[in-house]
């Protein structure tokens, strides 16, 4: 089968691919020769399942993401469905407010989905949401855990306050957006998650 | 110019003195006392005591040995932090003594930049890199983004050194122990399960270090135990480098701090950076662990940037942090 990488990043590349007649993409997780055979095979087969059980986990809790057709702890392969869709990062900023707004709100309850269920995605910036009918779908959970702390909830935000600071910065209100939407379907006391955020930003130590 | 400069963060005190040459570094001169306690790990005070005993001489003896007179020295750089609290004061104290008496400017630097600036000043090719910060009590992954030098990851518990140094007291090793480990490591061969915690790029070590305590309390040999330590938090190491690598879109490694010794650490990065074609580099040994001459440096790069501080803006930090430095000498 003709693989085609459509992305390589530090820990493993993705590749447009088929299954059955479905177009599908692969994110394999690459071997490193730095490291020994057994930290290498540990490594890439846990993550590789973790990462499976975050994004089936995910789908259960009613959160759109790529449907799992397949998964290979020895190579560290997933085999998932490709998104017809498109990134939020590049169409946020054209739309008009009043969309940008609906949007946002959408993601943040999406977000406090994940949360209500300690699913931390780890890394949600807007290069790694894909909208499809009318959706938001959550992709690359790499980075991702099982976590019910408060703090791990407030990171996760945390990282997608830094993406739209420095992906959006012409619109300074998609976060206050994202928290509204947060607010409304977070099962606990999302006050306690925001005063996180104002803590991790005190702190000063990430960006 | 010629630039002088007094580290003494931790257990070293060095008096470096550098001299600008086309915008690289020519180090003159650079010489460490390292204070090394009788039993334990560093006692902020008696380290102190311990640069207060050596320092005015060291500061004689390397200006003889340089060849030049007080009078050539331009500028007076010292290490403002992050560091033990005593020992900083130690050293700021004898900076300002000098500054002054000189009636030269003082510059205090931050540590952490100093260990990046001089692979800079010192390599060739060595332009833009991510650095890999690994000391006793720093293991930062250091890079220039957006106007400053940010960290990308770090440690979210101790130190590299100091994990290795915890677990080596705990066997009877004498500080510091991770030369010792090194050779210890070399007659490994089983590898033994130890947890591996990357968070992002951030990474802790110390539930490792009681993993690999119990391994040996239980039996399993020591040998195999310092195998398994260096790979996993070499390993974890070279992982949260290579992820700021590709995060930044950068195509240089430094490594730098007492613990880039470590051949087997060396070797690790390397292969990394090889098999992303990027360049890898380390400073010559005195240039790596805590030393004056990277002080002098930076106190020149900054100061030659226009940057001035007065004697009451010269108080320590212990928590400097490498984000708070304004980095107006690059572009």
């Amino acid at each position: 089968m003709n693989k085609k990488i459509i992305y390589r990043g530090a820990e493993a590349e993705i590749c447009l691919s088929k299954y059955l007649e479905e177009k599908a993409v692969q994110k394999r997780r690459i071997q490193k020769s730095y490291r020994i055979k057994e930290i290498d095979s540990f490594l890439i087969s846990f993550r590789t399942k973790e990462e499976a059980k975050l994004i089936s986990d995910a789908r259960l809790y009613g959160v759109s993401v790529p449907i799992i057709y397949d998964v290979d702890l020895n190579e560290g392969v997933i085999t998932m469905q490709y998104l017809e869709g498109k990134r939020i990062k590049d169409i946020l900023n054209d739309l008009d407010e009043k969309e940008r707004k609906r949007i946002c709100k959408m993601m943040g309850k999406s977000i406090a989905k994940l949360h209500n269920n300690d699913i931390i995605h780890g890394d949600i910036t807007t290069s790694n949401m894909i909208l499809l009918d009318d959706k938001i779908h959550f992709i690359d959970f790499g980075l991702g855990s099982k976590n019910g702390e408060i703090e791990t909830k407030g990171v996760d935000l945390h990282v997608l306050m830094e993406a739209f600071e420095s992906t959006h910065s012409q619109h300074p209100d998609c976060f206050d957006y994202v928290l509204e939407g947060y607010k409304k379907e977070f099962s606990g006391n999302a006050g306690t998650v925001i005063k996180k955020i104002e803590d991790i930003v005190k702190r000063g130590r990430y960006r | 110019m010629i630039s002088l400069g007094i580290e003494g963060t931790a257990h070293s005190i060095g008096i470096g003195i550098i001299q600008d040459v086309k915008g690289k570094c020519n180090v003159l001169s650079n010489n460490i006392k390292t204070y090394s306690p009788e039993k334990g790990g560093i006692h902020p005070r008696e380290a102190a005591n311990h640069h207060a005993n050596y320092i005015a001489d060291l500061i004689s003896e390397s200006v003889k040995k340089t060849q030049i007179d007080f009078s050539d020295i331009d500028i007076v750089s010292f290490s403002q932090g992050p560091g033990l609290g005593p020992c900083l004061r130690t050293v700021a104290t004898a900076a300002r003594a000098l500054a002054l008496a000189l009636d030269k400017p003082i510059m205090g630097v931050n540590h952490c930049v100093a260990h990046l600036e001089i692979g800079k000043g010192t390599i060739d090719g060595c332009k833009d890199p991510v650095l890999l910060y690994v000391s006793g009590a720093n293991t930062q992954v250091i890079a220039f983004a957006e106007g400053k030098y940010r960290v990308f990851g770090e440690t979210l518990d101790v130190g590299i050194g100091n994990c290795l140094d915890k677990f080596g007291r705990s066997k009877g090793m004498e500080f510091p122990c991770g030369p010792k480990i090194e050779k210890l490591a070399k007659k490994g061969k089983k590898y033994l399960k130890l947890p591996y915690s990357i968070k992002g790029m951030d990474i802790a070590f110390s539930g490792l270090l009681t993993a690999a305590e119990q391994y040996v309390q239980k039996g399993e040999k020591l040998e195999d135990a310092c195998f398994s330590i260096q790979e996993t938090t070499f390993a974890a190491l070279t992982e949260v480098t290579e992820r700021a690598v590709a995060h930044t879109e950068k195509n240089e490694v430094l490594l730098g701090g007492g613990v880039a010794s470590n051949k087997r650490l060396r070797d690790m990065v390397k292969t990394m950076t090889q098999e992303r074609d990027a360049s890898f580099f380390v400073p010559s040994q005195d240039l790596c662990i805590d030393n004056g001459a990277m002080i002098a440096w930076l106190g020149f790069l900054m100061y030659n940037s226009g940057i001035r501080m007065s004697i009451e803006e010269s108080v320590i930090d212990q928590r400097f942090r490498t984000d708070m430095v304004d980095v107006n000498w690059r572009e």
